[in-house]
C-alpha cells in the first residue's frame, strides 16, 4: 500500500479534527479498507484510527429501550453483548467474516463502507436503526444511498448506531462461498407498527427494503404470506456466483426462512 | 497389532515440531545481506502489441536500483518446454517462444513486461507504476473453439494458428473404433467441461537470487518441488550457467500440487538480475499475483462416447477433447492432456477399442499445466460420469455395470499403450460397499426427504498411472528429460545415517517415511536416519516430487542405495567376524554369522569403515556411502473405488457433502497415517473442484476469479470427516517396496463421485431431465438445472 | 518512521515502522519472527492469525501502529515454558493435523482461541470456527480431529489414522 500518516485520537473531537485534514480517512477495524489499500485502490494521506476512542466502543440499552452500539465496536463484542437484548442482531454479528475478522471489524466501519454484500446494512435498514454521527442522527432509510454510497459527509464519523428492538426478528444469510459475504441476506423484523424486510447482497443498488413482502408480512406474519409474491425485481446483481434471477429467487426463499425462524 | 516403527508404522512426523513452533524455514523467511526487491509490472490486458516501455521517469524514483525490460533478455534464452508432443499426422507440436519478460506482445493478463529492482518492495512497486506503457490492445481469444476458427486472432503471430497440436491416440485404431460404434447395441454420449482450477498452495511462490562475484557462483532459493529440474532448465536453456556454477535450494516449501514443478520467469529473472546488479534480488508473490502467474490446471472441454453390446459389455470408447494451454507452453503442459490423460482412458475396464483425440489450443489466458492428478482426473471424470450415465440409460445398477466390465486378469495390456501390472478392482469395490452401508441408503434418503432435502449416492472407480516414469518410454513419447530418481546413503562413523534424496518434500512427510524404510532395512531406530532434500549442493541429481512418484521412484532409489550399503557392511562384518560374507545376516542392527551366536553390531561395522585398522583394505574401500539411481520399468497403477453421499436443498440448489468414502489400493504402505492424510487432502481438492472452485475469465480475457473473494477454496465446513481405507493391497510387481504412490488419488477419484451423487439425488427427486451439470456444482448451477 | 512498542510472547519489543507497516510485516521483517505467515492479501487465508490482547486477529490486516502497546502472542510463543509442545501443538502432531506446515501457525492460533472460548467444541463448532483459516493439504479432517482431541474429547471413533 501507499504510505500515509497515522493518527490515533482518543476522543471523537480529536478524531473529527484529524479527519478535517487533506485526504484523511477514518480507519475502523480495517478489514475491508486495508485489503483495498493493499491493492492500491485507496490512498489516504492520513489514516485516522477510531479504535482507541472509549466513548465509541460498547453495547448498551438507552431509556427508549433501543440497543445502542458504539461505532467502533467490533462484531465479536456485538455478538456477545447484544445477545440478551437483540438476539437476531447478535446472531448476524456472529456470522460476519470469520472469528479473527470479527475481533477487528467494526459496525461503524461496515456501515460507512456500505458494501452491497455486507450484513450490517441489512440489520440497520431492517431495524429502522438510527445512525448517529458526530454531527447528526441519520435514519437508516435515508442513510443507504446505493452501492458503497451513504449519507455521510466527508470526515463525518459514525459514533453510534441505535437499534429499536423488534418483537421478533431473524437474519438469513446465504453465503457466497468464496468471500463468505452474503450472496443474499435477508433481515426480517416485526415491530408493533409493521414488518421491515431488508435485503443485502442481491442488488447493485446495495441494501434495499422489499416493500411488497413488508406489506404482506405486516398483514400476516407467516411464511405463507409471501408465497404468492413475485420475487423482487430491479437491479439484481448477476456475476460468476449467480444470476440476477437466482438472487431474486433466493431473496424470496431467505425471506420465508427468516419469517419462519424469527424469534 | 499395528507396527510401532519401520515400514507400516504410523510414525509421528518429525518435521512437525519445527512447523508447529514457528521454526520452519520457507523461502520468504530467507533474507540475504544487501538484498534488493523486485516488482514485476504485468500486463493488465489479455492481448496487446507492446510498442514502447518508457522507464525514464521510473528510473529516477527513490530507491530504484535498476529496471529491466524485454530488451535486457534479448540475448537470453526463453523458458523451455520439457515435452514435445507429435500430432496425429506425425508433425511436432507448434512451440512458441516464451520470453522471461515480454518482447513485442503481451499474451495474458499477468504477462510480465518490466521488472523494477529497488531497495524496498514498496519502492519497486511505486516505480513500476511510473513506467509508461504504449500497448495497442488486440482482440483476445479465450474460448478454445473460437480460438480455432479461421478468423481468430493469433496468440502467437509466428505460428500458423492457435492449434498447438491435434493428437490422435491410438491413431491406427480410429477406424476400428468407428466400426465398433456402428455395430453398438447402445451408445452413451456425454459432453462436459473439466473446469479450470488454480492450485493455490498456501505458500505463495518466492524466489531469491544471489550471486557471488568472488567465485562466479549463482544461487537461487525458490519454492520448488524439484530444485534439480529448475537448475537444469534455467542453467542450460535460459541463462547459460553450467550446473557446477549454479545452486538451487528449495527449503521448506508450503505445498505444491504441481504448481511448483515448473520453471517460472521470476526464478530466471532473480538469478539473472542478481548477477547483473551484484546484489541479491528477492521476489515474493502476492496471492493476487499468484492467480495470474501460477500455472492453472485442468480446463478441458470434452465429448465422450461409449459403445456397448447387447449384454452391456463396453465395446469401444471415443473421445474428443479441447485442452487449453493458455498463452505459452508451461514446462510440462503438452504432456498433460496427452500421455497423462489418453493413456488412462481404459480406466478399470476391459474396453477393447479406444480412440482419443486431443486438440491443444493457445488462448490469451494464464498457462495451464499439471495440477494434482494432471490428466488423470480429466480421464477419470469423463469415464466415470459416462459409465454412470450409461447405467442410468440402460436401467442397470451402476456398480454392476462397472463390475461386469472390470479388468480382472493381470498383467493387462490396455488398448492405450500402458500395461497394468496388478490390481483387484472388485476388492476395492467390495471394501467400499462395506464402508458405506449402501443398503441403508434408502432409509437415509427417506429421512432427507422428510427434511425437505434430496439425497443422492454417487459411486465410481478410478485408476491412475503413477511412479512417473520409465525414462526410455517417456523419451519415445516426447519427454525431454529422464524421470529416474536418485539417493545417496551416507553412513557416519558412529552409525548415524543420512539419506540425500532427489525427491522433495513439501508436505508429504518424506523426512519421516523415508527414514522408516531405511531404519527398517538396517534395523536401527528411525531417529538414527536423517533425510536431506531440497538443495542441489548436497543431493544427487534428482527429478523431484510430482506424479505420486516419491516413494515409488525416489524410495526405490533409496532402497537400492541402502542395499549397496548393507552389502558392503556385510563384507566388513564378515571380516570382523572372520566369516564368509555370504554367511552374514543383518537383523535388528546386528550382523550375525548364520547358525552361530557370533555377531557384531551395526555401530562396530560403521566405525570400522571409517577407522579401518582391522579392515580388508586390499579388497574394500574404507567408508560407507553409496548412491543409486533408479529408473522404473513401468508406471505404477493405484486404483480404487469412491463413494459420496450428498444432500441438496431444493430451494437453493446448495449441495452438502454428507459422507465421503475412499477405498484405495496403493500397494504396500509405508506410513498409514501419512497415506490417509494424503487421501484426505486430495479428497478436499476434488470436492473443491466439484462444488466450489473455478477459474473464470470474461470474453476479453480479464480474470474474474482473481482473489479468494471470488475463487472459492474449500473450508473446514465444506467437507465432512472422510472414511478412507487402504487395506486392499496388491503390491506393485516391479519396484522393491511394492508401493504405488498415494498423493493424487483423492483428487482423481473424487469429482465424479460428487457429481454422480448430485445427479442421482436429482433423479430420485423426479428431475430426470438433468443428465449432467458442469463443475463446479454451485448452488446457482444446480438450482438453474433443476428449473429445466 | 515511528516508534512502536508492544509485548510479544511476554517480551517487550520495539521498533520503527511506517504508517502502512502491518503487524505481520513488523513481526516477520522487523522482529525476524517468521513463524507468522502471509498467504493472501484479502484477509481470508488465516495463515497470519496471532493473538492481540487475548483475541485472535489477522495480523496481515492490522497496522502495527494501531497496536502500539498491545500484548501479542504468536506461534513462537505457544510452546510450553520448557520448550515442549503445548497440548494443542502436540495434538496436531499426534493426529497429523499438518502437512506442508504453512497454514499451521494460523491454525494453531485459531484453535487456541476457540478452545479458550469453547473448551469442548463439537465437530460442527470446530469447522465453523475455522471459517477464516484455509488449508490446502489436509482436507481439514485431521485438523478438526486434533482440535477435538486437544479439548480432551475422545476422537478414537473418528475414521482413519
Amino acid at each position: 500500500m501507499y504510505n500515509f500518516e497515522f493518527a490515533k485520537p482518543a476522543t471523537i473531537a480529536e478524531a473529527v479534527e484529524a479527519l478535517a485534514g487533506e485526504e484523511a480517512q477514518a480507519l475502523g477495524g480495517g478489514q475491508t479498507l486495508l485489503p483495498t489499500m493493499k491493492q492500491r485502490l485507496a490512498a489516504p494521506a492520513t489514516l485516522v484510527s477510531l479504535n482507541a476512542i472509549p466513548e465509541m466502543i460498547g453495547v448498551c440499552v438507552n431509556e427508549a429501550g433501543e440497543v445502542c452500539i458504539g461505532g467502533a465496536t467490533p462484531h465479536a463484542t456485538v455478538a456477545r453483548e447484544a445477545q440478551a437484548q437483540y438476539p437476531a442482531l447478535a446472531a448476524l454479528a456472529s456470522h460476519i467474516g470469520d472469528p479473527a475478522v470479527r475481533n477487528r471489524g467494526t459496525i461503524g466501519g461496515s456501515l460507512a463502507n456500505n458494501d452491497p454484500s455486507a450484513c450490517y446494512p441489512a440489520a440497520a435498514l431492517g431495524s429502522g436503526a438510527v445512525i448517529k454521527t458526530n454531527t447528526r442522527d441519520i435514519p437508516a432509510d435515508d442513510y443507504f444511498q446505493g452501492m458503497f454510497e451513504t449519507a455521510l459527509d466527508e470526515g463525518e464519523i459514525i459514533t453510534e448506531v441505535r437499534f429499536p428492538v423488534p418483537q421478533k426478528a431473524n437474519y438469513q444469510k446465504f453465503v457466497q462461498p468464496a468471500s463468505r459475504f452474503a450472496l443474499v441476506g435477508v433481515f426480517v423484523a416485526k415491530y408493533a407498527d409493521g414488518v421491515r424486510v431488508a435485503v443485502t447482497g442481491a442488488s447493485s443498488d446495495g441494501v434495499f427494503r422489499w416493500h411488497e413482502a413488508e406489506a404482506a408480512l405486516s398483514a400476516d406474519f407467516s411464511k405463507a404470506a409471501i408465497e404468492g409474491l413475485a420475487a423482487p425485481t430491479g437491479a439484481m446483481i448477476s456475476d460468476l456466483h449467480g444470476s440476477g434471477d437466482y438472487r431474486a429467487h433466493l431473496v424470496k426463499v431467505m425471506t420465508g426462512r427468516a419469517v419462519a425462524a424469527a424469534s | 497389532m499395528p507396527k510401532d516403527h519401520g515400514i507400516g508404522a504410523s510414525s509421528k512426523r518429525r518435521e512437525d515440531v519445527r512447523f508447529l513452533t514457528g521454526r520452519g524455514r520457507y523461502t520468504d523467511d530467507i533474507n540475504l545481506h544487501g538484498q534488493t526487491y523486485v516488482h514485476f509490472l504485468r500486463s493488465d490486458v489479455a492481448h496487446g502489441r507492446l510498442h514502447k516501455v518508457d522507464t525514464s521517469a521510473a528510473e529516477a524514483m527513490p530507491g530504484v536500483v535498476r529496471i529491466f525490460t524485454g530488451k535486457d533478455f534479448e540475448g537470453v534464452g526463453g523458458l523451455p518446454c520439457g515435452w514435445q508432443v507429435t500430432d496425429r499426422h506425425g508433425n511436432p507440436m507448434q512451440e512458441p517462444a516464451h520470453p522471461v519478460l515480454a518482447q513485442g506482445k503481451v499474451r495474458h493478463v499477468g504477462d510480465p513486461i518490466a521488472a523494477v529492482v529497488a531497495e524496498t518492495a514498496a519502492q519497486a512497486r511505486n516505480a513500476a507504476e511510473a513506467i509508461v506503457l504504449d500497448i495497442e490492445e488486440l482482440p483476445a481469444v479465450v474460448d478454445m473453439k473460437k480460438a480455432l476458427s479461421a478468423d481468430a486472432p493469433k496468440v502467437h503471430d509466428d505460428l500458423t494458428s492457435n492449434l498447438c497440436y491435434d493428437w490422435g491416440f491410438v491413431e491406427e485404431n480410429k477406424g476400428a473404433v468407428d466400426e465398433a460404434f456402428a455395430r453398438a447395441a447402445h451408445v452413451t454420449t456425454l459432453e462436459l467441461v473439466n473446469n479450470r482450477l488454480s492450485p493455490n498452495a498456501m505458500e505463495p511462490r518466492v524466489a531469491v537470487g544471489d550471486y557471488n562475484a568472488g567465485t562466479d557462483d549463482s544461487t537461487l532459493y525458490t519454492t520448488s518441488q524439484n530444485p534439480h529440474v529448475i537448475r537444469l532448465l534455467m542453467g542450460a536453456f535460459v541463462l547459460g550457467i553450467p550446473e557446477h556454477k549454479l545452486r538451487v535450494v528449495a527449503p521448506d516449501v508450503g505445498g505444491g500440487f504441481g504448481s511448483k514443478i515448473f520453471h517460472y520467469a521470476e526464478e530466471a529473472f532473480c538469478t539473472f538480475a542478481a548477477k547483473q546488479i551484484r546484489r541479491p534480488v528477492k521476489w515474493t508473490c502476492s496471492r493476487s499475483e499468484a492467480f495470474i502467474t501460477d500455472a492453472h490446471g485442468r480446463d478441458h472441454v470434452t465429448k465422450i462416447e461409449l459403445a456397448l453390446d447387447a449384454e452391456n459389455n463396453f465395446t469401444a470408447l471415443r473421445t474428443e477433447t479441447y485442452a487449453n494451454m493458455g498463452a505459452y507452453l508451461s514446462t510440462f503442459a503438452p504432456s498433460v492432456p496427452t500421455w497423462l490423460h489418453g493413456t488412462l482412458m481404459a480406466g478399470n475396464y476391459k474396453t477393447p477399442l479406444i480412440y482419443v483425440n486431443v486438440k491443444a489450443v493457445f488462448t490469451n489466458t494464464v498457462p495451464v499445466d499439471a495440477y494434482r492428478g494432471a490428466g488423470r482426473p480429466e480421464a477419470t471424470y469423463q469415464l466415470e460420469r459416462l459409465v454412470d450415465k450409461a447405467a442410468r440409460e440402460l436401467g442397470v445398477d451402476p456398480v454392476d455395470l462397472r463390475r461386469q466390465n472390470f479388468v480382472t486378469q493381470f498383467p493387462y495390456a490396455t488398448p492405450v499403450a500402458v500395461e497394468y501390472d496388478t490390481g483387484d478392482y472388485h476388492a476395492t469395490m467390495d471394501k467400499l460397499l462395506e464402508m458405506i452401508d449402501r443398503d441403508g441408503f434408502e432409509a437415509r434418503a427417506a429421512k432427507s426427504k422428510a427434511d425437505g432435502k434430496l439425497r443422492g449416492l454417487g459411486i465410481n472407480c478410478y485408476i491412475e498411472a503413477c511412479g512417473i516414469a520409465p525414462s526410455a518410454l517417456v523419451g519415445q513419447l516426447g519427454a525431454r528429460a529422464g524421470l529416474y530418481e536418485s539417493a545417496t546413503v551416507r553412513v557416519n562413523a558412529t552409525g548415524g545415517i543420512v539419506v540425500m534424496t532427489g525427491s522433495h518434500s513439501h508436505g508429504q512427510g518424506h523426512e519421516t517415511s523415508f527414514a522408516q524404510v531405511v531404519a527398517d532395512m538396517i534395523g536401527v531406530p528411525e531417529a538414527q536416519v536423517e533425510i536431506v532434500h531440497g538443495d542441489t549442493a548436497n543431493t544427487p541429481m534428482g527429478m523431484g516430487t510430482y506424479g505420486s512418484r516419491s516413494i515409488a521412484v525416489g524410495g526405490s532409489a533409496m532402497v537400492r542405495a541402502t542395499e549397496k550399503i548393507i552389502n558392503k557392511a556385510k563384507k566388513i562384518a564378515a571380516h570382523l567376524l572372520e566369516a564368509s560374507d555370504s554367511d552374514i545376516e543383518l537383523k535388528d542392527g546386528q550382523f550375525t554369522v548364520a547358525g552361530t551366536d557370533k555377531s557384531v553390531a551395526w555401530g562396530d561395522v560403521t566405525l570400522a569403515a571409517y577407522v579401518p585398522h582391522n579392515y580388508p583394505l586390499t579388497e574394500l574401500e574404507p567408508g560407507l556411502e553409496e548412491t543409486a539411481f533408479y529408473d522404473p520399468n513401468n508406471f505404477t497403477y493405484p486404483a480404487g473405488a469412491y463413494a459420496c453421499e450428498v444432500e441438496i436443498d431444493p430451494d437453493t440448489g446448495k449441495v452438502r457433502i454428507c459422507s465421503f468414502a475412499a477405498a484405495d489400493d496403493f500397494g504396500n504402505v509405508i506410513n498409514p497415517m501419512i497415506v490417509s492424510g494424503q487421501v484426505h487432502g486430495g479428497l478436499a481438492q476434488g470436492i473443491g473442484q466439484a462444488l466450489l472452485e473455478n477459474v473464470s475469465y470474461d470474453e476479453n480475457g480479464q480474470l474474474l476469479s482473481a482473489s479468494y473473494m471470488d475463487y472459492a477454496m474449500p473450508r473446514a465446513d465444506d467437507v465432512p470427516f472422510y472414511q478412507v481405507d487402504h487395506s486392499c493391497v496388491t503390491p506393485c510387481t516391479h519396484n522393491p517396496l511394492g508401493v504405488k504412490g498415494c498423493g493424487e488419488a483423492g483428487a482423481i477419484g473424487s469429482p465424479p463421485a460428487v457429481v454422480n451423487a448430485v445427479i442421482d439425488a436429482l433423479h430420485r427427486g423426479g428431475m430426470t431431465h438433468v443428465a449432467h451439470i458442469d463443475m463446479p456444482l454451485t448452488p446457482a448451477r444446480v438450482w438453474s438445472a433443476m428449473q429445466g | 518512521m515511528t516508534q512502536v512498542t508492544m509485548t510479544v510472547n511476554g517480551k517487550a519489543v520495539s521498533g520503527t515502522v511506517e504508517g502502512r507497516t502491518l503487524l505481520a510485516e513488523f513481526l516477520r521483517e522487523g522482529l525476524r519472527m517468521t513463524g507468522t505467515h502471509i498467504g493472501c492479501d484479502t484477509s481470508q487465508c488465516g495463515a497470519c492469525v496471532v493473538h492481540v490482547n487475548g483475541n485472535a486477529i489477522k495480523s496481515c490486516t492490522a497496522l502495527a501502529l494501531d497496536l502500539d502497546g498491545a500484548s501479542v502472542v504468536t506461534i513462537e510463543g505457544m510452546a510450553n515454558p520448557d520448550g515442549s509442545l503445548s497440548v494443542i501443538q502436540q495434538a496436531f502432531q499426534d493426529h497429523h493435523g499438518l502437512q506442508c506446515g504453512f497454514c499451521t501457525p494460523g491454525m494453531v492460533m485459531s484453535a487456541a482461541a476457540l478452545l479458550k472460548e469453547n473448551p469442548k467444541p463439537t465437530e460442527a463448532e470446530v469447522r465453523a470456527y475455522l471459517e477464516g483459516n484455509i488449508c490446502r493439504c489436509t482436507g481439514y479432517h485431521n485438523i478438526v480431529k486434533a482440535i477435538m482431541a486437544a479439548s480432551g474429547q475422545d476422537v478414537s471413533a473418528i475414521a482413519a489414522e
